[in-house]
């Protein structure tokens, strides 16, 4: 018996050695562990030896069975690594292969700082208004203290439809609607789109403006002062050297202008700063006391400042870009630089 | 405006560097643009007398000159300028000069003579734009003197970009009242006395628009040299401020206008008829200008006239036929103070500007009148000889303008600048603006001066003590306020989410012209008539856009023309749509362009045009951002730009019409040139940005049943038709219903097709039943059967 089995565990071995793959191991687990298998037969056979042979047989048989078992097992995984590996060879792939599907489009530039400096305002406390682009003279220009004769308003180059409507050249008009619609304190912005009839290499006939007005008691040039540098520094993420010069708007007073140090150059002199080291970037000044008597806010007891900043030309700033007529050619390869 | 650094200096002899004065000039808002060298160096150039003149042994039109240029020596120099003539003053470069224009001067040989260098022209020296002949130096010049001495070369010239509030400064007097204000410095004015009158003649002077010409006076001076000729250093000072010299009296009225800031007019005193009258123009009057041209004046202008009509536009520019000319002899000189508006509203009507126009509407000094005559004639008399008649002087005196007194109070300095001025220092300024400043209770009472037309309220002066004192001395202060919560809102797709859906699905934003060809326009949007501008910058942006594809196709044409062949746009923007009341409305939409392969060129996914279903997609990813995409409904659609069998207009729950998506007709295409298909969209904003807060449902713990249903229909039966009446028909118990399949082709008899779609069937109380579904879906296919023509699928 021992010997038979001796001789039946070896062929198994060889047997299992010789498989070549998962399934040949299942098949010879069938053939001689299976119900029917051989070494499973042995078992069934120990009935027929004496009872003081049987516990002994048994044990022998069994110790073969488990003997194979682990063989089989063992070859089982041997065999499953190589296929696992073989597998994974196969499924290899060129990972610097690029990835499908859409790309990512863009935002055009100008949208990209009206939403930024619209996130700061925001942040500090400021509405989001808007008004009409096709404006009436009142809001225009004479809400705004410029009457029909001023010099300002030939600088202003005025797109004309006839019977007083005209596309407005300025977001100031938002001003005047908005503070007939609300009562002090007031914070707001108003960005959107502006018109003047002029058209060359520095001067595009629509671009864009934002408006800011602050109106409560005693609100003053400090202040306007303040709001102006954090708000630039913000956008141009770096300190910056700013002045306020004295200007001229008719709806302001005191008027000025304010320059940063030329982004581009650093103050040293080039040819954007036009070799002066500043950079004109946005007009301001105290809300006149006529301007907030239109719209029926007591002078004597508020005050404000407003400014408008031109949103091409900080644009032009943040993103190094030298001509302004880009911004509305919409060609791809200017506009995909923006993502 | 420009001017001579030196002119202002001798007016306010300031130690200050001309840089630094600049600076503090720009510093108190009168902006220096530029300060630039008023000549080229010239070196080697000095002065020079012809003593003999020769003519070319083999060129007729070259002339042998000898030139005496100091210390003995003498020069022999070929000449081709009509006006070399002996005895006069002439700029020689010295060989070894170098011109502009990189000329270098060298000795040469010109026509077999040698010549020694080159008697100049004021072009050449670059001190004019075009010259004839020779320039021609003040008798008394030294032969040899280097000529930047003579001319006094070593100046700036200062250019200045006023703000139009500044008028008072568009004169040396002006800038230097404002310098002294600034650096402490006293005002020299150069010494002047009223001549001594030598002629009794008369223009008689009548005013019958006192209202617009508070003050008009004037004076005869007889009997000038027509040969006269205006001295270097006038025309020096002219040039340097961008003026050209014409005529010595005319040079004359420019200088004194340039120097005291007054616009002085001169008529050739033989070509007026009779006495001099100022009215308001009448219909149908003309005038031949200074310029050549011939203008209709509009009725109410004012005009300076004589007996035999208009001879010039007030203020703004002088007639033709009273000119003063090279003949003229005795002149009529007027100097007078116009009211603002009455220049500005008619010289911008007739599109006219002049330095004359652009003084008097920013206004002019109404107590300068005399002084400026007299100054005139002073210099008249000193260039040209002639006999000054008495000043003829007309003033309306309620007319004049009032320098009325403003309150200035100490606390509102303080309040509106955010820190206190002291009491002493704002009087000071005060005080050197030229302002009578009375103290009272709480600050001043003070009277601005003549000349200052733009003080008129107390927050005027407080800009004054501001821009003195210097906006750099105002320390910045962040602002508080009371706090506030921003605004969450759930009820309101913000643009910019939208923008972002757009983006993220392979869109570039793009910014179009509000005006656009109306030929493009038509072609989008026929049946509409559009705005149109009065004064376009050009006839292809007259029209206000009704929509906004005419940009988006211009746009994609651009890009298609420079070899991208993909072009997805989109533009957030307003159409104007004109109402009958003659108003506009201006709808907020959202537009997009699609052209080329649906996706970006790539390996792995086969290349396909982008087609209608695509740029639906796009549509709904924005309407799915409502928070509730069901509640609109796109629908067949006749549009005259897009195709007739790929265009749906899209409406929401109301059935009102919230946008337009197809694909550009093919005939619109071709007029475009546009090769491949175009698709569009359109979507008001209003409609993307409302969003339904969302409300819990219960979620069902019971199975779900799926079943599949393919019908066969008619083509002209829709998709939309078909789904609805499943989901009529299911009722309540439909949890989804997704269509995965439209076919035609083998199998399906043309004319019809085949829809396949999967109902997911649910209960929120129960598990389903097997029977009752299958009841359901037979009670479906009855109904499509029996409502659309529908069968099941074989």
């Amino acid at each position: 018996m021992r010997e038979q089995l001796s001789q039946l565990l070896d062929e198994a071995r060889r047997a299992a050695a010789d498989a070549v793959d998962v399934s040949a191991v299942e098949q010879l687990r069938v053939r001689y562990l299976g119900k029917k298998g051989i070494l499973t037969e042995q078992l069934k056979r120990l009935g027929g030896l004496p009872p003081e042979e049987r516990p002994r047989a048994g044990q022998l048989v069994n110790e073969a069975k488990q003997s194979l078992q682990d063989e089989l097992n063992r070859r089982r995984e041997a065999l499953e690594s190589v296929e696992r590996a073989a597998q994974l060879t196969r499924e290899t792939v060129d990972v610097t292969l690029p990835g499908r599907g859409l790309r990512r489009g863009g935002y055009h530039p100008v949208t990209r700082t009206i939403e930024r400096l619209q996130t700061l305002f925001q942040h500090m406390g400021f509405d989001v208004a808007d008004g009409p682009e096709i404006e009436d003279e009142f809001h225009n220009f004479e809400a705004l203290n410029i009457p029909e004769d001023h010099p300002a308003r030939a600088m202003h180059d005025t797109f004309y439809f006839g019977s007083g409507r005209l596309l407005r050249t300025h977001t100031s008009p938002v001003q005047i609607r908005y503070m007939e619609r609300h009562e002090p304190p007031l914070r707001v912005i108003a960005p959107g789109r502006v018109y003047r009839c002029d058209s060359d290499v520095t001067h595009t006939p629509m671009f864009h403006q934002i408006e800011g007005l602050m109106v409560d008691e005693a609100v003053s040039f400090a202040d306007l002062k303040g709001v102006v540098a954090e708000f630039l520094e913000r956008f141009f993420e770096r300190p910056l050297k700013l002045r306020f010069r004295p200007s001229f708007f008719p709806f302001t007073e005191p008027s000025a202008e304010a320059d940063i140090e030329c982004v581009i150059c650093g103050g040293t002199g080039c040819r954007v700063c036009k070799q002066s080291g500043w950079l004109e970037v946005l007009g301001c000044g105290m809300v006149h006391p006529r301007v907030l008597s239109h719209v029926g806010i007591d002078s004597e007891r508020f005050s404000g400042f407003a400014f408008g900043l031109g949103v091409e030309r900080l644009t032009m700033l943040r993103y190094g870009v030298n001509d302004l007529r880009l911004f509305f050619e919409n060609d791809l390869r200017f506009l995909r630089q923006f993502r | 405006m420009k001017i001579s650094e030196q002119w202002l200096r001798e007016w306010v002899p300031t130690r200050m560097s001309g840089d630094a004065l600049a600076q503090r000039l720009t510093m108190a808002g009168l902006a220096v643009e530029a300060l630039l060298p008023v000549a080229p160096p010239l070196d080697q150039v000095v002065v020079g007398e012809i003593v003999a003149i020769a003519a070319h042994p083999t060129a007729d039109r070259l002339r042998v000159c000898t030139v005496r240029i100091g210390k003995g020596r003498t020069l022999t120099i070929v000449c081709g300028a009509d006006n070399a003539a002996v005895g006069l003053l002439v700029p020689v470069a010295l060989p070894g000069a170098e011109l502009p224009g990189e000329m270098r001067i060298a000795r040469s040989e010109i026509r077999g003579v040698e010549s020694h260098g080159m008697l100049c022209s004021a072009k050449e020296l670059g001190l004019a734009e075009s010259a004839d002949g020779l320039m021609v130096l003040d008798p008394g010049a030294r032969p040899g003197t280097p000529l930047r001495k003579v001319l006094e070369l070593d100046d700036r010239q200062i250019e200045f970009d006023l703000t139009p509030n500044r008028g008072d400064c568009l004169s040396v007097a002006g800038l230097a009242r404002e310098v002294s204000a600034l650096t402490g410095t006293s005002v020299h004015v150069p010494r002047s006395r009223p001549a001594r009158l030598r002629s009794r003649r008369q223009v008689r002077v009548t005013v019958r628009a006192g209202h617009d010409c508070p003050r008009y006076a004037g004076r005869v001076i007889e009997g000038i040299d027509p040969a006269a000729v205006t001295p270097s250093w006038m025309r020096e000072r002219l040039r340097r401020s961008g003026v050209r010299n014409i005529h010595p009296v005319v040079d004359v009225t420019n200088y004194v206008m340039l120097e005291l800031g007054q616009p002085l007019h001169a008529f050739d005193l033989d070509r007026l008829e009779g006495g001099i009258t100022v009215r308001l123009a009448k219909t149908g009057e003309t005038l031949a200008l200074l310029d050549g041209s011939r203008v209709n004046i509009p009725e109410g202008a004012l005009l300076i006239t004589d007996g035999a009509g208009p001879c010039a536009l007030a203020g703004v520019m002088g007639g033709l036929d009273s000119a003063v000319t090279a003949a003229t002899g005795s002149i009529f000189l007027e100097s007078a103070y116009f009211r603002p508006g009455a220049i500005a509203s008619r010289a911008r009507q007739m599109g006219l500007h002049t330095d004359s126009s652009h003084r008097f509407e920013r206004g002019v000094d109404p107590q300068l009148q005399r002084r400026a005559l007299e100054r005139a004639t002073e210099l008249i008399l000193s260039l040209a000889g002639g006999r000054p008649g008495p000043v003829v002087e007309k003033v309306a005196s309620r007319q004049m303008p009032k320098r009325a007194s403003v309150g200035l109070r100490a606390g509102r300095v303080a309040q509106l600048l955010g820190a206190p001025v002291p009491a002493g220092q704002i009087g000071l300024i005060l005080k050197r603006l030229g302002m009578k400043a009375v103290r009272v209770a709480d600050g001043w009472k003070v009277t601005p001066p003549s000349w200052r037309f733009d003080i008129a309220e107390e927050c005027d002066l407080i800009e004054e003590v501001a821009r003195i004192v210097g906006y750099e001395k105002l320390i910045p202060r962040r602002p508080s306020a009371r706090l506030r919560a921003g605004t969450a809102t759930e009820t309101r797709v913000p643009a910019d989410r939208l923008r972002a859906i757009l983006v993220d699905r392979d869109y570039q934003e793009a910014i179009t012209y509000s005006f656009v060809d109306p030929a493009l326009q038509t072609l989008v949007d026929p049946q509409r008539r559009p705005v149109l501008l009065a004064n376009p910058i050009s006839s292809d942006m007259a029209a206000m856009r009704t929509s906004l594809w005419p940009g988006l196709l211009g746009a994609a044409i651009h890009n298609l023309n420079r070899q991208q062949g993909r072009v997805r746009l989109f533009e957030l923007g307003r159409r104007f749509l004109p109402r009958d009341d003659g108003t506009t409305e201006e709808i907020a939409s959202l537009a997009g362009i699609a052209v080329g392969p649906a996706l970006p060129e790539q390996w792995g996914v086969a290349a396909r045009a982008v087609d209608f279903f695509d740029i639906k997609g796009d549509v709904e990813a924005l309407l799915s951002a409502s928070g509730a995409p069901s509640r609109f409904r796109f629908q067949p659609t006749q549009h005259p730009a897009l195709h007739p069998g790929q265009a749906a207009e899209l409406t929401d729950t109301s059935g009102q019409p919230a946008g337009v998506v197809g694909s550009l007709h093919p005939r619109v295409r071709a007029q475009l040139g546009l090769e491949h298909a175009v698709f569009l969209f359109e979507v008001r904003l209003d409609a993307l940005e409302s969003v339904e807060v969302p409300v819990f449902r219960e979620v069902s713990r019971f199975p779900s049943i799926r079943r599949d249903l393919a019908v066969v229909v008619e083509n002209h039966i829709s998709a939309q038709d078909v789904l609805n009446c499943v989901a009529q028909v299911s009722g309540k118990l439909l949890a989804n219903l997704e269509l995965f399949d439209e076919y035609r082709g083998e199998g399906i008899d043309s004319g019809r097709k085949s829809l396949a779609m999967g109902l997911t069937l649910q209960d929120s109380s129960r598990t389903l039943k097997e029977g009752e579904v299958e009841t359901l879906m037979e009670r479906v296919v009855q109904v499509l059967a029996s409502q659309l023509g529908a069968w099941l699928r074989q």
